[in-house]
Order: structure tokens, then sequence, then C-alpha cells
């Protein structure tokens, strides 16, 4: 299973829900699946979909899901502690781990080989962290929205990408939609 | 009123609630009182675009977030104040120590001190320089126009402005 099918069994699940994408294809694959209002899509600035995710999930009460790839989060290391430091319970983080730097050609990267994403953030003080098998992403992420607990996800999955176009949206849109539906759903 | 307390007053008269922070030796009285302040969550960040990343989320979460950082941060951040901060609109004043002006001990903050404010005009930030401790009462109308305008600001804080601190 390769990440964009990782997507597709999720849709049913975080549909609903806000989610704040990662660059490059994660966010083109989201939006061409299943364009909501909820979503956030990062255009640029690799790294920081779990840092705006806890951002918002610390301003605010709705649950927020973050989707982050391995590349990401090894690019943005600092980010763990701070997650693990400040605890939101509507905040789940979901590290899609093809061991490769997708949008770029699938090199790959270190959490392909020794490194262990869910190992290095349960050492940074993550108190609550599943590593999954790809067909088991939909369970997980549903029980940790279920769970009322900050959760981070690291769901293995293997590398490899199909065609999708680009996003067009202007990034002032995409930003002034979410922040209305946030409004909406707190109002 | 102390440049720190004046500095924390303003950030809650703006309603800024959201407020991280890379410290800096010059910044550790401000710091201090914004960890102790009521009113403002502070969430200390390892480095400042992770920073920026939480104060855009704290943002579009309806709170408005300021980030508190050194001027060697300005080479961290060009890339996110980019296409992040100023490509989605995200008002973010950013306080500034700017280590490497008069009374440096320090020869090597020197070396990024001569680019900031050249990086800063590049990046089109308005940039206000605060060299002595009165023009710590420009602040609330900074952060009024950062909010207004949706725009990252600087304010570069200088070593005389601090002896005020």
């Amino acid at each position: 299973m390769i990440r964009s099918e990782v997507l597709k069994q999720l849709i049913p699940v975080i549909s609903d829900q806000l989610v704040v994408c990662n660059i490059g294809l994660p966010s083109q694959e989201l939006h061409m699946l299943d364009d909501q209002p909820s979503n956030f899509y990062m255009l640029g600035t690799m790294g920081l979909a779990s840092s705006i995710g806890l951002g918002l999930a610390l301003a605010q009460p709705q649950k927020v899901i973050s989707i982050d790839g391995d590349g990401s989060i090894l690019t943005n290391f600092g980010t763990l502690p701070t997650i693990a430091n400040n605890v939101a319970d509507n905040f789940i983080l979901l590290i899609i781990d093809n061991g490769s730097y997708g949008s770029t050609g699938d090199q790959p990267t270190y959490a392909g080989m020794k490194t262990s994403l869910a190992a290095v953030a349960t050492a940074c003080g993550c108190e609550h962290v599943v590593e999954c098998r790809a067909e088991d992403a939909a369970d997980t992420v549903q029980a940790a929205l279920d769970s009322k607990r900050m959760t981070i996800i690291v769901c293995k999955c293997e590398s490899g990408n199909i065609k999708v176009p680009v996003i067009d949206m202007d990034p002032v849109v995409i930003r002034d939609r979410f922040m209305k539906e946030i409004s909406k759903r707190n109002a | 009123m102390s440049v720190n307390q004046q500095i924390v007053a303003d950030l809650v008269s703006n309603n800024v609630s959201f407020v991280t922070t890379v410290p800096c030796k010059q910044l550790a009285g401000v710091i201090e009182l914004i960890d102790k302040s009521d009113e403002i969550f502070h969430i200390p960040s390892n480095k400042e675009d992770e920073g920026m990343g939480l104060c855009a989320g704290a943002y579009m979460g309806g709170k408005r977030s300021a980030i508190i950082m050194q001027n060697t941060a300005i080479g961290v951040t060009i890339n996110t104040l980019a296409t992040l901060i100023q490509y989605y609109h995200i008002p973010l004043p950013m306080l500034i120590s700017y280590r490497g002006e008069l009374g440096e001990p320090v020869a090597c903050q020197v070396e990024m001190a001569v680019h900031t404010k050249a990086l800063l005009a590049q990046l089109h930030i308005p940039t206000y320089h605060f060299h002595r401790s009165e023009d710590v009462h420009e602040l609330d109308a900074i952060l009024k126009h950062c909010y207004m305008s949706k725009k990252p600001v600087a304010i570069l804080t200088d070593a005389s402005f601090w002896k005020g601190a």
C-alpha cells in the first residue's frame, strides 16, 4: 500500500475533521480525493505541518489531525519535544512513513533505514505513540479520535506515487476558507 | 514601568495570547515575564521556523500570536517567512534581539547583524529599530499595524535599548 492508498482509506474517517496536510504530493492527493473547507493545504515550507497543527489544536477546542511524512518530521525534528511537552488532547499527528522523500523522487530517508520515528517520539516524551500498518491506518486514526488523547501515529507504508494535479487554489483562499470553517465550528 | 513590563502590557492589550520564544540573553527578562503572564500562553520552540508554524496554527485557530527570537533567526526563517507567513497573509509580530550592534561583546554576532536589515528589506518586511528605551512606546502602534496589514513585522531591539530593561 502506498501513501495515496492510505489517504483514500482514511477519507471516511478524516473528511469531517480539521486536517493540516503536508506539502507536496500528500496535499495534492488529499485535495484530489476529498477537497474540504476543513483541509489546510501546505503549498510550501517543508516540515511545519506538525507545528501548525499543534498551534491550531492549542488555540481552539476542535480536534486537529496533522498529516505529515517521515521526511518532513526529519526536517523539523524539534517538533517532537515541543509536542510532547505541550499536550493537546485534541491533536493527532499522523506520520505516513514510506521511508522516502516521495515528492522529490522517492529518495530514501533515514526513517526507512535505522531510525525509528516511533522510538524517537517516545524518547522525546510523547506519551501515546502508536505504530501501525498501512492497512490499519483508518482504524488507528478512528481509535485515536475516540480516545480523546493526544496521539502520535506512525503509519508504515510502501514508497511510491500516483499522478496528481497541482493545487491551483490561492494560499489566502485556502487559509480564509479554513479559518471560516474553524470559526463556524467553534461558534 | 520597565521596558519588559511595557512589552508584555502591549501584547496583552492587543490580545496577543500565544507567544513562542527562542531565547537570547537580551530577551531573558521579557521571556520570563511572558512565561508568568496569565493572559499569554507561552510555548518555547526549538527553532524559529518551528515557532512560526506554531504561530500560524494558533492564528488560524483564532488567537493572535507573536514570536520572540534573535536576529540570527532571520537566516533560519527566510523560507518560512516567504512561503508560509507572507504567502498565506498571516500577521506575525517578530520581537527580535538585535545582537551584533554597539556594545556587543561577541564578534561573531556582528556577522549576522550586518545582514539583518538587508535581509528584512529584501523580504519587504516592515522593520522598526528600537535603540532607546522610550522607543518601546511605538510597540502598541506596530502591533496594530501588523494585525491590520496581515504581514510579518520586525521589531529590532539592540543592546542600548535593553539597557533600559
